[in-house]
């Protein structure tokens, strides 16, 4: 493999993963969920918009979430599948998703630790199957960029970094 | 790894800035900060020490604008530079779209350099990853200081060419930013192919944004 692989993340993808995110955020009374890559891009996210920059968000989950990969390795464990930061009133429940991204999901006192760990099981399940058969597809669906793209967006990085 | 969010109508990009510690990345990621229009960047995070020596990385997201329908966007990240950091930065490398080593032209940190390439291809093979297949620019950069090496050093020692292995490239392809040089040329009989590379003074912000403009055109040719 020369680089990365590329993925694309359709329109009837994000449709499906939409319909497991709002039934579990109405099942464990979770404020917002989100879903970043494991490379730190921010996929989607339902429930309350999220108040803060999502971009910087993903980044920041996508490394807490991989040092901590690092971290289990260290003491034995192949991995942690989940994480959980508590805050005095917002607290943030992580969960890996089929190796390649990650569920974010945060909470306030209207709900506790134990309802959302008990309902994201499910969510989790559902969304390995959407992304795991998305992922097998992948090589087939590749939908490069059409053309015109490129020239264009040359243009925009001559006029953005002068 | 470049995603092509079609439901969000976004593709983003990852740039990653590598090299010896003191090197000047995350000057590089301040100057871009500092110059392009505030509405066409976001936060720059940086995970540094007390001592603003990088930790784990710094982070600038950069927006293109909307081509063609897509919100596009560049991710840039250093990695931190001191050897004993090996673990963040290999991590950071993944997904990684292009690559920009941004190497200490003072001869005392030669050896640095060195170490920090060999230890670039490293962590890039862990992943699976073919650097020289992939976009990656190189940036000499404190060029202004009197304890400089000459470019045809830094270049023998840091950037020496890999071998050409497809039969359609064995022509010579000029530099087209340094005229007189070549990118692909025959050595011993051998066809060899270098990365492209830039004298910069990142304090200055000298060759800042032509490192970038390069590594961004090269990536987003690769996502065709």
């Amino acid at each position: 493999m020369a680089g990365a692989s590329s993925w694309s993340f359709r329109e009837e993808d994000a449709k499906s993963i939409h319909v497991i995110l709002v039934e579990f955020l109405r099942e464990s009374s979770a404020r917002t969920a989100l879903i970043v890559d494991r490379t730190g891009q921010m996929i989607t996210t339902a429930g309350e918009p999220p108040h803060f920059d999502p971009t910087a968000f993903a980044s920041l989950t996508a490394a807490d979430f991989s040092a901590n990969d690092q971290l289990a390795k260290m003491i034995g464990e192949p991995e942690f599948g989940s994480l959980f930061h508590q805050g005095e009133k917002e607290s943030m429940y992580l969960a890996d998703i089929a190796r390649r991204v990650i569920l974010v999901v945060l909470f306030d006192n209207r709900t506790t630790l134990g309802l959302v760990k008990l309902r994201v099981k499910n969510a989790v399940s559902e969304l390995n199957k959407v992304f795991e058969s998305m992922f097998s597809q992948d090589g087939a669906r590749g939908e490069p960029v059409e053309s015109g793209f490129l020239g264009e967006a040359e243009d925009e990085i001559d006029k953005l970094f002068g | 790894m470049s995603m092509i969010n079609h439901a969000a109508r976004e593709i983003n990009c990852k740039l990653v800035y590598y090299g010896p510690g003191l090197g000047g990345k995350t000057t590089n990621l301040e100057h871009v900060y500092g110059k392009v229009a505030p509405g066409s960047r976001g936060k720059m995070i940086s995970l540094a020490t007390e001592t603003e020596r990088t930790l784990f990385f710094d982070f600038l997201p950069v927006d293109l604008g909307t081509i063609r329908g897509f919100k596009t966007r560049f991710h840039l990240y250093t990695v931190p530079g001191q050897v004993y950091y090996n673990a963040s930065r290999k991590l950071i490398l993944k997904g990684v779209d292009g690559v920009v080593f941004v190497g200490d032209s003072q001869i005392e940190r030669m050896e640095a350099n060195i170490e920090s390439m060999q230890n670039l291809y490293d962590n890039m093979a862990e992943h699976g990853y073919d650097l020289t297949r992939m976009p990656f620019v190189i940036q000499y950069n404190k060029r202004d200081l009197p304890n400089a090496a000459p470019i045809s050093e830094l270049q023998s020692a840091l950037n020496p060419g890999w071998p050409v292995s497809d039969p359609a490239k064995h022509r010579q392809i000029p530099d087209p930013i340094h005229p007189g040089e070549l990118l692909v040329s025959q050595q011993d009989g051998e066809w060899i192919e270098r990365a492209s590379y830039y004298e910069a003074v990142a304090l200055t912000g000298e060759g800042v944004f032509d490192t970038l403009k390069t590594i961004s055109k090269l990536v987003l040719k690769s996502l065709g």
